[in-house]
């Protein structure tokens, strides 16, 4: 635990601090001096700064090969000790840690120097250019808060990245706070966001203290550090209910963050913040910190099969749950926030079976390709923007726009709606195959990304806990299918409205990190091929019961294993979800071109905006409106939340404590109290005996005055009487 | 030789003639004229028990009341000359403007 064990152990491990500062300094740096600074010049410097950081993680990778995926721990500061508390500010880098600051570095610049271009229309269109710094001060700080979550060596290090990230999302989510419906709708979904995650964040922090109840007396010498390495040595001896408390109570922290079931509702929402927070915060990086969790918590989970079993129900209830309702959405956006939902579900229910290699393959591939399609999406959208702006300064197109009954008014016009898309594979050659790369991975289809994690994850299923395998391949085949919808209604047919017809394709700014993504969405999958397993490999190093179970399987595999596996690789899992996924798109395409070709000689009043509308019926309504999770949510939850609040606020705060305690027993007892010490006491007693002592002294010296006659016989008398008196005094005790 | 006694019970009596005649006379002039008395009764009795004792202290006391005497004539009669100016009346009974 010492400083030159780790600068000992080799290479670049004390570099590690760096991943946290460069964002830090770059951001600071924007703060400080971006206001003489240019657009370009933020937007590089921020650019720069997670760029470095992923420079870091890089080196530390390269170390950590040399060291043979040997991880250290690096110190960096004491933070606190109290008693029995001991907590350090020290730099975890072992495979784990440094796969996902892989991933939060290379994503996360790739999708910095993407919003360079997009940011730079996104102020204009919006109408605030002075916010185009603050955007990239707080996606610095985001990457910084999310490396220190990932590069944490102890459970509340990782809580401070974990709350720093949830700040950025909150932030970035109400970026255009006063926009949005009534003018007011960022800033209520950022709150969303944040609330949501605060409940969970409520359950991270009840695990923690349960940990620190039961884990600190069985800890070496009394000092408990809530590091992994000792939180995993401790936990064989604690009491399995206890240990079935935490992960549960993790598992709603994980709920929270992830988007799972039930707190799933605020990532929807999130997608109010512009579309590279889409990206990198809800989809790439940031909601992935659930999954992280429970792998980097495996040690406690593998103890609690129950625990397990209840990761993965709500894993794969989630992935299924989401994808059905991504099927009916018509945001581009709103599809892949319920699509980026059910696929975190799939790594929370591969987490949660113990298949931790194959979650965090997933992770990765899935922020490969769900980066991509998010900033393809904002790509389409910034192009249907164009097209928007084109129509609104050429009369004729205008004209014609007005025409155009479904429409109306081009006020109203949404370049996120997919109905007003179509036919931009034509306008926009670079996104849509780019798009087309992201869709084909997210679909799983071979040999993209997606298809081997998804079916790594599948077939671990298989094994582990058959009722999630029906799960996920349900989910898989909705998957593929609201893909194949996406793609057709975006890029396929004929455009549906001018703005579309006149969209055209973004700078190379935009699309130059997009292609970057597209081909790591593509040749992603081959970090794991069978066979070869070097991912699993370098997770390995990290996740030792995964190493022993998959090393059993790959045994069972190569000596016993029966014709359909290859390699490791599970051909009829693979060949099912291949096939399902080849099923829903060919459904998608006959659905989206043939049955809307048939549906156009209707009248256009009494077509349908989506064939599967009328296919459907209700069950398509319900889709649509996210099985009524939300209003289902405002019944049971925030209704009789805001009747108790309102009733606490009128009756028991205002009534009860302000009218009645307050106002009337306190203030009125204490009026009463004054009134009783002012009158009789103060005006009474106290002014009675002032006023008594000189009315008094007034009384005797009236007397007195008496006796001053004026005649000085008087006073030679009474002098003489004096003298008198003293001398016989004096004359008869002398005798 | 006449016994002390007598002389201290003749002091006695001017005294006392001349106490009742400050108390009670209302003439200015009078009433000095009996504190005059008074300071000679004591001067009497001065003398008187100077002799007995041979102390010549009490004889040198004399002289000091007799100076005090003239002296409080002197400031007294000037007083009762300057009331006498304004007042026109030298009765002590009209003389209380100190009355409180």
């Amino acid at each position: 635990m010492l400083l030159s064990e780790a600068t000992n152990a080799g290479g670049n491990f004390s570099l590690v601090p760096l991943v946290v500062f460069f964002p830090l300094i770059g951001l600071l740096l924007n703060i400080i001096f971006g206001g003489r600074l240019g657009e370009k010049a933020i937007g590089w410097l921020a650019s720069l700064a997670s760029g470095l950081a992923f420079g870091v993680a890089v080196l530390l990778g390269i170390s950590l090969i040399g060291s043979h995926g040997a991880g250290v721990t690096v110190p960096f500061l004491d933070w606190i000790t109290i008693g029995s508390l001991h907590l350090q500010w020290a730099f975890r880098v072992d495979t784990l840690s440094v796969t996902m600051m892989l991933v939060v570095g290379g994503v996360g610049t790739l999708i910095h120097i993407y919003a360079i271009g997009y940011m730079h229309e996104d102020v204009r269109h919006n109408g605030d250019p002075g916010r185009y710094r603050r955007f990239f001060v707080f996606f610095n700080l985001f990457i910084a808060a999310m490396m220190v979550l990932v590069s944490a060596d102890n459970y509340l290090m990782l809580f401070v990245g974990w709350e720093g990230v949830g700040l950025c999302s909150y932030l970035l989510i109400g970026f255009w706070y006063d926009k949005g419906k009534d003018g007011i709708g960022n800033a209520i979904a950022g709150k969303k966001a944040f609330i949501t995650n605060r409940i969970g964040d409520f359950g991270f922090l009840v695990a923690s203290f349960l940990m620190f109840k039961f884990f600190q007396p069985l800890a070496e010498g009394g000092v408990f550090s809530f590091d992994f390495d000792s939180v995993a040595a401790i936990a064989p001896k604690v009491a399995s209910p206890v240990i079935l408390a935490i992960t549960l109570f993790m598992l709603l922290g994980v709920a929270g963050k992830s988007a799972q079931l039930p707190l799933f509702v605020w990532l929807p929402d999130a997608m109010a913040g512009p579309t590279p927070v889409s990206a990198l915060i809800h989809a790439a990086t940031m909601v992935t910190a659930g999954v992280y969790l429970v792998a980097r918590s495996f040690a406690i989970y593998s103890l609690v099969p129950a625990a397990q079993n209840w990761v993965a129900i709500v894993g794969g209830v989630t992935a299924l749950f989401a994808a059905t309702i991504a099927v009916a959405q018509f945001d581009i956006k709103k599809v892949l926030a319920y699509s980026t939902i059910s696929q975190l579900g799939f790594m929370v229910a591969a987490v949660g079976m113990g298949a931790f290699v194959a979650g965090m393959f997933h992770l990765v591939t899935h922020a490969f390709f769900k980066a991509l399609l998010f900033l393809s999406a904002g790509s389409v959208i910034q192009g249907m923007e164009h097209g928007h702006h084109a129509v609104e300064h050429d009369p004729l197109l205008r004209r014609k726009m007005k025409q155009n009954e479904r429409l109306g008014s081009t006020h109203h016009f949404d370049p996120q709606d997919m109905r007003n898309m179509g036919g931009l594979r034509h306008r926009m050659k670079t996104t849509y195959w780019v798009y087309l790369a992201g869709a084909l991975a997210l679909a799983g289809i071979v040999p993209w990304a997606g298809f081997w994690s998804k079916d790594e994850i599948l077939a671990e299923a298989l094994h582990l806990n058959p009722a999630v395998y029906w799960l996920l391949t349900i989910a898989a085949f909705f998957t593929a299918f609201y893909m194949g919808r996406q793609v057709i209604m975006v890029f396929f047919g004929e455009p549906r409205s001018e703005p579309a017809a006149q969209a055209h394709e973004n700078p190379p700014i935009m699309t130059v990190p997009l292609v970057i993504l597209a081909l790591l969405s593509t040749f992603g999958g081959f970090l794991n091929l069978p066979f070869i397993h070097t991912f699993t490999h370098w997770i390995e190093y990290t996740i030792h019961p995964a190493a022993e179970a998959a090393e059993a399987g790959a045994e069972a595999a190569a000596h016993a294993g029966p014709w359909y596996m290859w390699g490791g690789l599970n051909l009829i899992v693979a060949g099912l979800s291949t096939l399902l996924a080849l099923i829903a798109i060919a459904l998608a395409w006959m659905i989206y071109t043939r049955r809307v070709e048939a549906l156009k000689s209707l009248p256009a009043a009494r077509r349908p905006d989506d064939p599967l509308r009328s296919m459907l019926g209700p069950v398509f309504t319900g889709m649509e409106h996210k099985w009524w999770v939300d209003e289902l949510y405002e019944f049971l939850i925030i209704k009789p939340y805001v009747a108790i609040s309102r009733f606490l606020a009128e009756v028991i705060d205002w009534k009860f404590w302000h009218d009645f305690f307050h106002d009337t027993i306190i203030a009125g007892g204490y009026r009463g109290l004054a009134w009783i010490f002012a009158n009789p006491i103060d005006l009474g007693v106290i002014d009675g005996i002032a006023n008594g002592l000189a009315e008094g002294v007034r009384g005797l010296a009236a007397q007195a005055r008496r006796i001053q006659t004026g005649f000085v016989r008087n006073y030679a008398l009474s002098v003489f009487v004096g003298v008198v008196l003293i001398i016989s005094y004096l004359v008869f005790q002398l005798r | 030789m006449v016994p002390v006694m007598y002389y201290v019970i003749l002091s006695a009596i001017l005294f006392i003639i001349g106490a009742l005649g400050v108390l009670i006379r209302r003439n200015a002039i009078v009433v000095f004229m009996s504190i005059e008395l008074m300071l000679n009764a004591a001067n009497l009795a001065f003398v008187a028990f100077a002799r007995q004792y041979a102390a010549t202290s009490g004889q040198l006391f004399v002289f000091f009341v007799m100076t005090v005497a003239a002296a409080e004539v002197a400031v007294g009669l000037a007083l009762i000359v300057a009331i006498f100016k304004t007042k026109a009346s030298i009765n002590v009974d009209q003389i209380n403007t100190l009355k409180g």
